[in-house]
């Protein structure tokens, strides 16, 4: 029974809990448990149990069988490392924030209590949210509840949100907040056949998550289907004062927009996607999506976004760049762990030691990379010249929609979860190839989802991306609704841990 | 354009990272195979193109310019590494 309960939807989980069918102290004690038993996964790693049960009974409170309870109302979720969470350990997986526990709650995590969402833990993640594989995580990788067929080999559940995406695969929560910068929702939720949605830059309030590239950063849900996500996004949105970039924009009602119906909408296929090496699995998956969506009534047209080559180097530059810049603040004066320093040691010997001691490998290369192209007489050479760059590839995709198209289809990854540490004698750049078709999407501010749509040879789960307009989240999903629907992906990984 | 070791050195000074003398060849050779990775940027006609600012256009919004926070020395101090007095406490800084 218990095991069941951690299987529900969250949609699913909302009608019984309103219906008072099952309370979310039975639900929270469901996923707690699971979640126990389950440390071979290393996808929470910091349980907040004692929060959880009290919020779960508030929940309760408020709940007694109110039609009107807010959606998400008992839900019991994780949330990412990298959002503050008052009182809580909130470390970017990274050793410099070591101890650090925030006085203040992130606009997203402080929107998703509000409503009444159960927080069970912190998830694990890349350190900082730098990487695709949750590698580079102080915590130890995640682990991917997939594995290959009659292979005992721990796969990645990719990255950065690798937590997150391990946690719902693994049914250990009903839903997680991941974040995307390059691809950090969408790369993750394919890894592990789960739903994951970046909306349009400006949706989710950054304030209170500790920021990475701020120009490309959004928060947004993963998640078991597309309706959850619709559900689960919606309580996380809407304008925040703290964040200047927030956008001050009415949100609609996401879930009301999932009807299926795709008929006459126009699904753009980029062919500068069909990259040179592409597994003929991923081809075919890419093909058989655009079928999916041609047979429920959409006009499927080839399309053009001829900067697309340059979107991983642009945004190798523009990363790292305001990683130089957001990651100046540890210093080990203000929070975090300060290096233990030598007898005269001064001020400039503590910070080089607390950055060299509290900073990994990857987060290291990539504050460098970024002071190197902003210094003074490359500046215009890179960081320019990158976001100009920039600039031609967001007006790619506004050509594509003056021309009337209403969504883009893509595979979400090139290739299913690779193997935990087989990429770890490649060099930095292999790595980054992981996010060759979610980074545009970032650099454009546009809003993408991932779609589990089917399993390759070896079992493991496969998605594809959809592309919105800019602000029609409520579209997407419902054109993720229709793919969702049409691809019928209901496996489930086989339970070994 | 290729990094040596010194330039390694002076940007690890630039980046506040202590980088260990024996470390700076391997790090200089990264460098250079991300740099190698960023040159495609070069074939771009990049002519009249204005960069980007903001990727969703939008007016930073105003506030009147009054003080809504602030009066809590113990929260701004509770995860200091070392604070003293309600102050942040670092090592010397002029002798």
């Amino acid at each position: 029974m218990t095991n069941d309960l951690t299987k529900l939807t969250i949609a699913e989980a909302r009608d019984r809990l309103r219906a008072g069918d099952v309370t979310s102290v039975e639900l929270t004690e469901a996923c707690l448990s699971a979640i126990d038993a389950a440390d071979a996964l290393n996808a929470f790693v910091h349980k907040t149990p004692e929060i959880a049960l009290d919020r779960a009974r508030a929940a309760d409170e408020r709940l007694q069988g109110r039609e009107e309870a807010p959606a998400m109302c008992g839900i019991p979720i994780g949330i990412k490392d990298l959002f503050c969470t008052e009182g809580v350990p909130s470390q970017a997986a990274s050793r410099i924030l070591d101890g650090f526990r925030p006085e203040y709650e992130s606009t997203v995590s402080r929107q998703l209590k509000d409503a009444g969402a159960v927080m069970l833990g912190k998830l694990n993640m890349d350190e900082f949210a730098m990487g695709s594989s949750n590698e580079t995580s102080v915590y130890g990788d995640a682990v991917n509840p997939w594995r290959r067929e009659g292979d005992a080999t721990r796969l990645t559940p990719g990255g950065s949100s690798g937590g997150s995406a391990s946690a719902v695969a693994a049914d250990l929560c009903l839903g997680a907040t991941g974040t995307d910068t390059g691809g950090s929702i969408r790369q993750p939720a394919a890894f592990t056949g789960i739903t994951g949605i970046k909306p349009t830059y400006g949706r989710c309030s950054r304030w209170g998550i500790v920021a990475f590239a701020s120009s490309l950063d959004q928060a947004g849900p993963m998640t078991r289907d597309v309706r959850d996500a619709a559900i689960m996004l919606q309580a996380m949105c809407g304008h925040d004062m703290k964040d200047s970039t927030s956008a001050d924009l009415a949100v609609p009602d996401f879930e009301a927009a999932l009807t299926g119906d795709i008929k006459g909408r126009k699904i753009g296929l980029p062919r500068e996607y069909r990259m040179e090496g592409m597994p003929a699995e991923i081809e075919k998956l890419w093909a058989d999506g655009a079928e999916m969506l041609r047979d429920a009534g959409a006009e499927v047209v080839d399309i053009s976004l001829p900067h697309t080559k340059y979107a991983l180097p642009a945004y190798y530059v523009i990363a790292p760049a305001e990683a130089s810049s957001n990651l100046a603040r540890y210093d080990g004066v203000r929070y975090g762990r300060r290096a233990k320093l030598a007898q005269g040691d001064g001020v400039v010997e503590m910070y080089e030691k607390t950055r060299a001691e509290g900073f990994g490998h990857e987060v290291q290369r990539r504050v460098m990379v970024g002071t190197y192209v902003l210094s003074a007489g490359f500046y215009d050479a890179y960081y320019n010249r990158a976001r100009k760059v920039r600039t031609l590839i967001k007006r790619d995709f506004e050509q594509v929609f003056a021309d009337g198209v209403d969504a883009i289809l893509t595979p979400a990854t090139p290739s299913a979860a690779f193997g935990l540490g087989e990429m770890s004698e490649s060099d930095p750049v292999q790595m980054y190839l992981n996010d060759v078709f979610t980074v545009t999407v970032n650099l454009a501010g546009l809003p993408g989802i991932s779609v589990p749509a089917g399993l390759d040879t070896q079992g493991l789960p496969l998605g594809l991306q959809l592309i919105g307009r800019p602000w029609e989240e409520a579209a997407l999903l419902n054109g993720a609704y229709a793919l969702e629907r049409a691809a019928g992906f209901v496996s489930k990984p086989a339970k070994w841990w | 354009m290729s990094i040596d070791k010194a330039q390694a050195a002076h940007v690890a000074k630039l980046a506040r990272i202590k980088v260990e003398d024996d470390a700076l060849p391997a790090l200089a050779e990264e460098f250079n195979t991300i740099l190698g990775f960023i040159e495609q940027l070069n074939e771009v006609d990049i002519e009249g193109v204005e960069p980007m600012v903001s990727v969703t256009p939008m007016r930073l919004k105003r506030r009147e310019d009054v003080v809504t926070d602030g009066q809590m020395p113990d929260k701004v101090l509770s995860n200091a590494p070392d604070a003293r007095e309600g102050f942040f406490a670092v090592p010397k800084v002029v002798e």
